[in-house]
């Protein structure tokens, strides 16, 4: 170590003191919260219809967005690493809107095609499809906020352990779709995981979007975040703090995949 | 969200391809490829791009005064002045303290490191509406440490300085890691101190991640909103912030005028968004 003994101990305090105040003590405290009062009556808070169906809706909409942006990100990170063609630089730029964008700003935009006076929610509405303030809108949402995450991960990777293999499989004889599911998909499939669990963690916890376009009908169109804003409003501290913990416990799930999976992600196609 | 997604990639080497790659034949798209990359184009068209163009043109419904009324509103001016403001002294802190802790992640070591390692993402994990419970309760009306700051403009850079703890840190870790130390040792062995050693070799080494990352948190901090919505009161003229005036818009159903205002926060996305890219090209010249 370069550093005198004297100035990494009271920068390590600095950080760590940070990290404690900012991070640890607060989320550890929404645990002590919610089981201070004892295990049972938590259980019966995230027990209730409401919170059962909030969770299953919840689990409904991650199941549909994040296959479909996998296929997406795959095809579309091939395509940003191995294709040139007209336009590249800009779609690569435009991927990136979702992360940057309010989640307030997405939920309106959706109102604004998919409401009753939108583009195109008029048309929609007549053959009886309603997307605001119904499940699908929350679906569009959730797909628009996590849809850069797959082709994030897997497009550095492809560029990392270039097209020789490819190449060579192609040489041999081995079509499109052999090399991609013998030669591809084995060196970027810790990327495309990483991805799925970036991606699952974001619809699961999604809340601005969801929030604008959901209209927030208990037992129809309440996810489990929804539902910890709604339980704190109408003044159900415990209640929040239960279904809290639970999502808490899903993004600390969440942090043991990331960790399990990044080594072998930067391991590449060894 | 990812800070390796984030900046994994920006930092290095944006669009350019790695050294050593081997250079391909170019325009070769087989016609697979063209369909996928066809139907992957409709995708991202039909989920982002139809929907943000719906704003910005909807935004002008009412005509260009109408606009100009929305977006100069008093309380509109009021809510973007304060989003800006704190998100800058988001960045600013998120500059000091991401770098402070990237160092000691990577320079220190210490018991439970790689589980504080870990830990970092947590706010990435966390769905904002849950962070902003969890800040409630340890600085909110009930806290245990009798500290209050519920509905206050600091709550607000609270919650910021939480969402975009791992930007910074995230970014500055992987050039900390590959950082050559042979020019730290000769600065010792030739008698600098440790902080003329740090501001003359470690940080202008650390200047394009840092600012790529910091600009990443100001770009998440000004639309932030989840984490904002239970401890900051929304009081307008005071810890009310754009997203959240924009929401209220949306309820009080005046569409037309969210719109005008959620034009704005776009055109500050973009310039923030081309900024990091601009950057990102800079980091990577000045790698070589």
């Amino acid at each position: 170590m370069t550093v005198e003994r004297r100035w990494r101990l009271s920068l390590r305090v600095l950080a760590l003191g940070y990290l404690a105040l900012l991070l640890l003590v607060p989320v550890g405290l929404i645990f002590y919260r919610t089981f201070e009062h004892g295990v049972g009556g938590v259980w019966d808070s995230i027990t209730t219809p409401a919170a059962i169906h909030a969770f299953q809706l919840t689990l409904e909409v991650t199941a549909i967005a994040v296959p479909l942006n996998t296929v997406f990100g795959i095809v579309m990170a091939m395509a940003l690493a191995r294709g040139e063609w007209r336009g590249k630089g800009l779609v690569n730029a435009l991927i990136d809107l979702p992360f940057a964008v309010s989640p307030v700003v997405i939920g309106l935009s959706l109102i604004l095609v998919y409401g009753i006076d939108g583009w195109l929610g008029g048309a929609l509405a007549d053959l009886g499809i309603q997307v605001i303030f119904s499940v699908p809108g929350i679906v569009l949402a959730t797909i628009f906020v996590s849809l850069p995450f797959v082709v994030r991960e897997v497009t550095p990777v492809l560029r990392e352990i270039g097209d020789e293999q490819e190449q060579a499989a192609a040489t041999l004889g081995a079509g499109a779709w052999t090399t991609f599911r013998r030669v591809t998909f084995p060196s970027i499939r810790w990327g495309v995981a990483y991805g799925v669990v970036l991606s699952v963690a974001r619809c699961i916890g999604e809340f601005g979007a969801v929030s604008v376009v959901s209209g927030k009908i208990a037992g129809e169109t309440e996810t489990l975040t929804l539902l910890v804003e709604k339980r704190f409003q109408n003044f159900d501290l415990a209640g929040a703090y239960a279904a809290s913990a639970l999502l808490a416990l899903i993004a600390l799930a969440t942090l043991l995949a990331m960790t399990a999976i990044k080594p072998r992600r930067e391991e590449g196609d060894a | 969200m990812s800070a390796t997604s984030l900046t994994g990639p920006r930092t290095t080497a944006p669009g350019a391809p790695p050294p050593g790659a081997v250079a391909r034949p170019r325009g070769a798209l087989r016609s697979g490829s063209a369909l996928g990359l066809g139907v992957a184009t409709l995708w991202l068209s039909i989920i982002v791009l139809l929907p943000l163009s719906a704003v910005v043109v909807r935004s002008l419904d009412g005509g260009l005064g109408a606009f100009l009324d929305a977006v100069t509103s008093r309380q509109a001016l009021a809510a973007l002045r304060f989003s800006v403001l704190v998100s800058l002294a988001t960045a600013a802190i998120n500059v000091v303290g991401g770098t402070l802790i990237a160092w000691v992640l990577v320079r220190d070591r210490f018991p439970g490191k790689r589980i504080v390692n870990a830990l970092i993402d947590l706010p990435f994990a966390l769905p904002t509406i849950v962070a902003g419970l969890t800040l409630l309760t340890l600085y909110g009306p009930r806290s245990p440490v009798g500290i209050n700051i519920a509905f206050t403009q600091a709550a607000v850079l609270l919650a910021l300085l939480f969402v975009t703890l791992p930007f910074v840190i995230r970014s500055v870790q992987p050039v900390l890691i590959e950082l050559d130390r042979e020019m730290e040792e000769a600065a010792l062995s030739l008698g600098a101190r440790n902080a003329t050693i740090f501001r003359r070799i470690v940080l202008p080494n650390l200047v394009p991640a840092i600012l790529s990352g910091a600009a990443l948190a100001f770009a998440r901090a000004i639309g932030e909103f989840g984490s904002i919505v239970l401890i900051s009161g929304n009081i307008p003229f005071d810890t009310q912030v754009s997203s959240v005036y924009v929401f209220k818009l949306i309820e009080s159903d005046a569409p037309v005028s969210a719109a005008a205002v959620s034009t704005v926060l776009l055109l500050v996305s973009l310039a923030v968004l081309i900024g990091i890219r601009g950057l990102g090209r800079w980091g990577a010249r000045h790698d070589r």
